[in-house]
């Protein structure tokens, strides 16, 4: 039985003036699924969101959102769809129980039935001791919770996250995921955008958009395997010195290297197949320096979009030049 | 076509009993512009600060100064030795009226030849300077048209005059500024209420991104807009009334007209209002241009509109582009009923062009506020 997609994006283009934020995308999302959507700063995340929602009007190409066109049933659409807008949009003056009321109201939600929803969302994301303290005064954790509770009420089938993440504490943030966990059991299909890869790791299937075009889909560790990431004949070490800048700049000027990028307090290598983690640290210690670890590793999902970005620079670059 | 308007409802009245203070300068803004356009603009001239030269020191020549003093207009606050000094008083803006009596005024009085006196104005006061050339000019005539009829032989001149006007002042007869000033300014205060309060408080959602959570629900434009601008409207009616009972119980302004009446066609003003407001709100990115948009419809309504300066004095020009501002028609109906007790009939046309206005901004205001982004 063929089921139909709950996110269609077919062809969209959004352009702004002369400005082209998304170019020709097209995905589809499966219902259920949890697709992380990733990119630089300004790469067109919100803009395909907001797209999607009906904030803004494609240029050219179709969305689909439950088999409903998001220009001409966006009406309908609503009524079905959750968003959390990037950063914080509710009254910061209202009570985060006049927020949810508000919005339950927006929603067409009244008396008993506006009650069981809000006893319902607040069970959900745990807001009952923060009721009736101003949403303004709220940390920035629950802030998110008070966000989603609000885009809850109306039992969306679809629900947007842009950056729901951004600027939270570690604990707040795993907090949300799993809150994000259990509403995909529910077969509520989510679109997440985030900058955090570990976030991007735990997505169903994630794409990757960079400058204004898609450049990788598919589940995390399909696209560890794509040729750009792993071209045939090469390995990936991890190496872990005392100073790592300098082995970084060793890295750039020896031959058997083809990538070299510092993440975190190691680098990341990208070296020829023959080479191996003795030969590494060989050569290291030839600079004097002493590796405390050198290790094979898999691709990191980091390590995809890094590479899938240089790739496209260099690509573009090509062009510029031809 | 209204869906979650009780939900706007609901929520503004929460921002108003959250921010009193904007309901404070909503209220108090107006009760201080009242005091300063009731009282401070006053544009009747009493009191003219008035400096005398007599050089001739007589009888006659004393008699000159008291009767422009007798009229209430002048007040003589120096006297001087030399007609310099005259000069320099009036440079120093210490007087604004120099009398200069040349010697041998006396004499030339009591034989009845011709004789002359001068009077310095300082002109850099349009309006004082006005009122002292009529009425020096008038008491030269007086006193001349008296000796000459005295030469003819008419006893009681003063009484017997060929031909007396009687002028009868209508409808303002005290000639008080405030009478003028106070019904105005329930037109202006208006403008300030719904214009600038409307597009800031639009704008301030669209800034914080409030308006673009709401746009993604299913909420009805019209809900938003009609339960935005509620209550600015009320707000609006409630300023209306306070002023009208200042005017009438602190400065004293009979309404002759009906109060009933005026209600209601504040309406289409009040309307026009908001829908500039929303205008500006669908223009402004920020609550600082929304701001700098509402002060630039200020500065022709309360320049063009008649409220301060006669629209019949103004060249034909700006004549014609005052036609283009509301107040100056509301002018015409607040004044009207309040000072001039005007009713439906002499009101209907006025009533009919801002309802005209308020239809061509609402037009635009929905052509381009939509549920959209960018």
């Amino acid at each position: 039985m063929h089921e139909e997609p709950a996110i269609v994006v077919d062809h969209i283009t959004r352009k702004f003036g002369t400005f082209t934020a998304v170019n020709d995308v097209s995905f589809n999302v499966k219902r259920g699924e949890i697709f992380g959507f990733l990119g630089p700063n300004g790469s067109g995340k919100s803009t395909l969101i907001r797209v999607l929602c009906g904030l803004l009007a494609p240029t050219s190409g179709a969305g689909k959102l439950n088999g409903l066109n998001v220009v001409d049933d966006i009406e309908t659409i609503r009524q079905t769809i959750g968003y959390m807008a990037q950063g914080f949009t509710l009254y910061d003056d209202l009570t985060a129980k006049e927020n949810i009321t508000f919005y339950g109201m927006v929603y067409g939600l009244f008396r008993n039935r506006l009650k069981d929803r809000t006893d319902a969302v607040v069970d959900l994301v745990g807001i009952e001791d923060y009721m009736d303290r101003q949403a303004g005064a709220l940390s920035g954790g629950w802030k998110r919770r008070l966000a989603l509770a609000c885009a809850l009420l109306h039992e969306p089938t679809i629900i947007f996250l842009d950056e729901p993440t951004a600027g939270i504490d570690p604990v707040a943030r795993r907090e949300l995921w799993d809150l994000l966990f259990e509403l995909a059991d529910q077969d509520v299909t989510l679109f997440v955008t985030t900058h955090y890869m570990d976030e991007a790791e735990r997505c169903t299937r994630v794409g990757y958009i960079y400058m204004s075009n898609l450049i990788a889909l598919g589940t995390p560790s399909e696209l560890k395997q794509i040729p750009e990431v792993r071209p045939p004949g090469t390995r990936r070490f991890e190496v872990d010195a005392q100073d790592i800048t300098r082995v970084h700049g060793i890295f750039k000027r020896w031959e058997p290297v083809r990538d070299s990028t510092i993440f975190g307090a190691t680098v990341h290598a990208l070296v020829e197949e023959t080479l191996d983690a003795e030969g590494i640290r060989k050569q290291l210690r030839t600079n004097g320096i002493e590796a405390r670890l050198v290790r094979e590793i898999e691709p990191t999902l980091e390590d995809v979009f890094v590479t899938l970005t240089r790739y496209h620079e260099a690509r573009d670059e090509e062009r510029m030049v031809s | 076509m209204f869906r979650g308007f009780r939900a706007i409802i609901y929520k503004e009245f929460i921002h108003m009993r959250r921010d009193p203070i904007t309901i404070f300068v909503a209220l108090v803004i107006p009760l201080i512009q009242l005091i300063i356009f009731g009282y401070a603009v006053d544009m009747d001239v009493k009191n003219i600060p008035t400096v005398i030269c007599d050089q001739d020191r007589t009888a006659e020549s004393r008699a000159l100064p008291s009767s422009f003093e007798n009229t209430g207009y002048f007040h003589v606050l120096y006297e001087v030795e030399n007609p310099d000094d005259v000069y320099s008083r009036l440079r120093s803006g210490e007087a604004k009226i120099g009398i200069i009596i040349p010697p041998g005024f006396g004499d030339d009085r009591f034989a009845s030849t011709p004789t002359q006196a001068q009077v310095l104005i300082d002109g850099s006061d349009i309006t004082v300077a006005n009122q002292a050339l009529n009425i020096a000019n008038a008491i030269g005539l007086r006193v001349s048209l008296t000796e000459r009829a005295r030469q003819i032989g008419v006893e009681n001149p003063d009484e017997q005059m060929p031909l007396e006007i009687l002028p009868r002042l209508l409808f303002n007869p005290t000639m008080k500024s405030a009478n003028f000033m106070v019904p105005g300014l329930i037109g202006v205060l208006l403008w300030i209420v719904t214009v600038f309060l409307t597009a800031v408080a639009i704008v301030r959602e669209r800034e914080k991104g409030t308006i673009e959570q709401l746009f993604v629900t299913p909420l009805a434009k019209l809900a938003f807009i009609v339960g935005k601008l509620m209550p600015f409207a009320i707000l609006g009616m409630i300023e209306s009334a306070v002023v009208l009972l200042a005017s009438r119980y602190f400065f004293g302004i009979p309404i002759n007209g009906s109060v009933i009446l005026l209600a209601f066609l504040i309406v289409p003003y009040l309307l026009t209002g908001l829908m500039v407001g929303l205008v500006i709100s669908t223009i402004a990115t920020n609550q600082a241009q929304a701001l700098q948009f509402s002060a630039m419809t200020m500065l022709p309504s309360v320049i063009l509109s008649g409220f301060m300066f006669p629209r019949a004095s103004m060249p034909f020009i700006i004549y014609v582009l005052s036609f283009f501002v509301p107040l100056t028609h509301f002018l015409e109906i607040v004044r009207g009923i309040i000072l001039r007790g005007a009713m439906w009939a002499d009101l209907w046309d006025e009533t009919l062009i801002l309802v005209g206005f308020f239809s061509f901004f609402l037009t635009v205001a929905v052509k381009r506020f939509k549920k959209q982004l960018g």
